[in-house]
């Protein structure tokens, strides 16, 4: 992970759309108002949202006169924090988890994978369809790993195969289904027992 | 008191210190970067660790609030092994570029590591590399030395008021840089570079200048402004080679602004070093012998009241008082310090000081700004009002609109009539200043260069004295002076006393009345000329010496000794640091040439002419103290009432006088500053 640079190619201006306003209007409700700033984050992830899923220097600037900060502030949050993209990603934004369990159990496959099927290095933007790949750290989804996160859905249990096929769906713009790819519900244990030696419900 | 134990003895200490601070008291030294007294407490540096009984681990001593009864041990072997790591830390990711880094020599952490390090590196990674930042024409970075101890992030947001600079990414990739690395748009952007423990942040005019043990080092004070900031002059040989800050909480803190840092390569540029005649339109090389004769010679072919003098804005007491024996000498009395027609009332000290005194600010419970635009007129002065707004909400209101003062406040109108209802009581504004225990009211020269400056001067002051808020212990009753001799030129009586007519000077240079006119350092006088032969006295090549028909070479501030006085009214010594170039000489010396060569008696010296100074001085206490609180004469004077919009005279806040307009640097922060004016704000 190196200092995330701001994109060259930004575009002028950026404001919510009234469906976000609205969002906004909830999002304050949260922070007294002497502590207004604090809705930073959220709003940050709320322009994230409506910017095909990056942050340009317009929309930072736009939220520090919103909660009239420096400019600098916003900036160093949306710098600190690793899901804050501030250049272009993919339509199909894949983070692929390297952290131990992920890693023990073949995220390096995933991501040779990654570099051959999307793009040779991270945060490129596919030649075919409009995919990006980057390694992230832990995804909270050690109990089926190797894992991925496409956009805001888990691909688990992924095996090379697997992951091919998924990889491959995306470029065509046609995604399979979330999931667990060893036909486990959610996290359920592999045999169809619960806990108890029962059958899962 | 409450107490506390260091290395075994017990001392007492002031509640709300930190741990550190109890340390200082105890006369223990503990090391730090981070922690800096004049700036909030971040402790992420780590080198401040003590060991405090019954903690399992060492505490960060900047930031631990000192308590009754701990038992705090600066010297066993857990704080050396933490200091140890800490350093080690430290320098893991450190160039070890000393030799060619600006700081050497200087720099905290060369000698804490001298004390504190170990002498060899375990870190056998590849070191960080950052890439340089641009912070504008004064700071030179070098980022890959910095430790990130956020110590100039912290200044430019609570001091300086200008939140740019910021840490951005995190962890090993966390970078010290201004907002998209536009350069800083403060006055006292310069102070980071003090403030910064390595070289991350460093001089760019001063960079490979000189090393720090080469300079020799003089105390002085600075004339850019009035606020008269107490500075290091650092010389190599005769050339001024930077100008530093030097503690002093009554005026400038540990600060001082850029003009004050960075004028003084103007002082080697432009330089007058023989005297000049105009002949054929054009100056030419002279001799001292040669000049004096033809100024001698014109002085004695006019009358004398057709004789008159200007005195600049850097001219220090005893030089003015030299001037003003020369003139009385040859009879004239047409003398003037002031460059542009402010009303001001001669006759006693609380007239034309500033009352409250910079300290006052901080205790202060509303301030009111009356045409003026603090922020460039007295930069040092600003930061204190933005202190006390910072720390205590101080309500800053004002009549006129100053723009941008890093603090929030609010514009009560910009119209005359507003200041004649608060006086008449009619205003919102009059009942918060009567019931505020210390009030301030500031009145800037715009203000009184206004018609009803008069009125509104005398007027303001007659409401306070009525209302008896003019106290020994509180004087609201501000006036804030732009150029640092007007002060004390005012207390050597100058302008003759003239009640009626405050401009006589002006009216006559209007009129043609003068035929000689004597500009000694003055460079800001507008004045069209004409027929009348001027004679320039100063140091610059400036607008002075262009309309001069002889040039005089005389010495800068850094030059010779002197005497000035702030817009407190506080006396201080300025210092010879340098001496001057070529041919030029002291002003007074100067007078004595010309008294000489006239056959006249009244030579003077240096130490008489300062003495008498010294004797001048009204209300004088002593050196570097405020003046004594004289209780006022209330005289009640005719003033009309104008009713007109206050407008604050823009200031050229980098080309104010002679010494700043011949500085590169200066010129280069005025490009910028006016491009970011051009295309609209800074980011």
């Amino acid at each position: 992970m190196s200092l995330k640079k701001v994109h060259e190619d930004q575009p002028k201006d950026f404001k919510f759309n009234s469906e976000n306003l609205k969002k906004v209007e909830e999002i304050f409700k949260r922070y007294p108002e002497k502590n207004k700033k604090s809705a930073v984050m959220p709003l940050l992830y709320l322009a994230q949202k409506q910017n095909d899923n990056w942050i340009p220097l317009a929309a930072m600037k736009y939220i520090a006169n919103y909660l009239s900060i420096p400019y600098m502030s916003v900036y160093e949050v949306a710098t600190f924090y690793t899901m804050y993209n501030l250049a272009p990603v993919g339509k199909h934004f894949i983070q692929v988890c390297t952290t131990t369990p992920c890693l023990i159990r073949g995220a390096d496959k995933i991501v040779k994978l990654c570099k051959e099927k999307i793009s040779p290095n991270e945060n490129e933007i596919s030649k075919q369809g409009s995919c990006s790949w980057m390694e992230v750290e832990c995804l909270g989804a050690c109990v089926s790993a190797p894992m991925v996160q496409v956009n805001d859905d888990y691909y688990e249990d992924l095996d090379e195969k697997s992951t091919k096929d998924i990889l491959e769906s995306l470029i065509k713009d046609k995604p399979l289904k979330p999931g667990s790819y060893r036909g486990r519900k959610n996290t359920a244990p592999e045999q169809k027992l619960n806990t108890k030696g029962e059958n899962h419900a | 008191m409450p107490k506390i134990t260091i290395n075994g003895k017990e001392i007492e200490f002031d509640k709300g210190m930190t741990v550190l601070q109890a340390c200082e008291l105890a006369n223990v030294e503990i090391p730090r970067f981070c922690y800096h007294e004049k700036l909030s407490i971040a402790g992420n540096c780590r080198m401040c660790l003590v060991e405090m009984e019954k903690s399992p681990k060492p505490i960060a001593s900047c930031a631990m609030p000192a308590a009754e009864g701990m038992n705090i041990k600066t010297n066993t072997y857990l704080v050396e092994k933490a200091r140890k790591g800490v350093m080690e830390f430290l320098l893991a990711n450190h160039p070890l570029d000393c030799p060619v880094c600006d700081q050497g020599g200087e720099c905290d952490l060369q000698d804490q590591s001298l004390y504190y390090g170990v002498d060899k590196s375990r870190f056998v990674e590849n070191k960080r590399d950052v890439k340089e930042k641009y912070m504008g024409p004064l700071i030179k970075t070098q980022m890959t030395r910095c430790i990130h101890c956020t110590r100039c992030v912290r200044f430019a947001t609570e001091v300086a008021g200008v939140p740019e600079i910021g840490a951005i990414g995190r962890g090993e990739n966390m970078q010290i840089t201004t907002y998209l690395e536009k350069s800083m748009e403060s006055e006292l952007s310069a102070n980071v570079i003090d403030l910064c423990p390595v070289g991350a942040l460093t001089s760019k005019p001063y960079a490979f200048e000189a090393r720090p043990w080469e300079l020799k080092k003089t105390e002085s004070v600075d004339v850019m402004d009035a606020v008269g900031s107490n500075i290091r002059v650092d010389t190599y040989n005769w050339e001024v080679k930077r100008i530093l800050p030097r503690l002093n909480n009554d005026i400038n803190e540990e600060w001082i602004s850029d003009k004050t840092r960075y004028s003084c390569d103007g002082l080697l540029k432009q330089r007058l070093d023989v005297p000049y005649i105009k002949k054929e339109n054009k100056l030419q090389k002279s001799n001292w012998d040669e000049a004096l004769d033809l100024l001698i010679k014109k002085i004695k072919e006019v009358q004398p009241n057709e004789i008159a003098g200007h005195i600049g804005d850097m001219i220090n007491m005893e030089n003015a008082l030299g001037f003003k024996k020369l003139f009385n000498l040859i009879k004239s009395n047409n003398l003037e310090f002031r460059e542009k027609k402010f009303y001001i009332n001669s006759s006693e000290k609380i007239n034309y000081i500033f009352g409250s005194s910079i300290n006052g600010i901080e205790q202060s419970d509303l301030i009111l700004l009356i045409g003026t635009n603090p922020r460039h007129e007295a930069s040092m002065l600003n930061a204190r009002i933005r202190k006390a707004f910072v720390q205590k909400k101080v309500p800053i209101f004002s009549i006129g609109d100053p723009g941008d003062l890093t603090y929030d406040y609010k514009i009560i109108s910009d119209k005359t009539d507003e200041i004649k209802k608060i006086i008449n009581n009619e205003s919102e504004l009059s009942n918060k200043i009567l019931s505020a225990k210390n009030p301030i009211i500031i009145i800037g020269e715009s203000v009184l260069e206004l018609e009803s400056g008069k009125y509104i001067f005398e007027e303001i002051k007659n409401f306070l004295i009525q209302n008896n808020k003019i106290s020994q212990e509180w004087n609201p009753l501000n006036i804030l002076i732009q150029n640092a001799s007007t002060v004390g030129l005012l207390d050597l009586k100058i302008i003759p006393d003239q009640k009626e007519n405050n401009f006589t000077f002006f009216d006559n240079l209007e009129n043609k009345k003068f035929k000689l006119l004597y500009l000694l350092g003055s460079d800001n006088l507008d004045f069209k000329k004409d027929n009348e032969f001027v004679v320039y006295q100063g140091s610059h090549g400036d607008r002075g010496a262009e309309v001069a028909d002889i040039v005089l070479p005389s010495a800068t501030y850094t030059e010779q000794e002197g005497l000035y006085e702030n817009l407190e009214g506080r006396v201080q010594e300025c210092k010879k640091a340098s001496y001057p170039i070529g041919e030029a000489l002291e002003d007074w010396k100067i007078f004595n040439r010309i008294i000489k060569k006239m056959g006249l008696n009244g030579t003077t010296n240096f130490d008489q002419l300062r003495k008498e100074v010294l004797n001048s001085i009204p209300n004088f206490s002593d050196l570097n103290e405020l003046p004594k609180n004289v209780e006022s004469k209330n005289s009640k004077i005719q003033s009309n009432f104008v009713s007109e919009k206050i407008t604050i005279r823009e200031l050229d806040y980098y080309y104010t006088n002679s010494i700043s307009r011949s500085s590169k640097t200066m010129s280069e922060c005025r490009q910028i500053r006016q491009k970011i004016k051009k295309d609209g704000t800074n980011n």
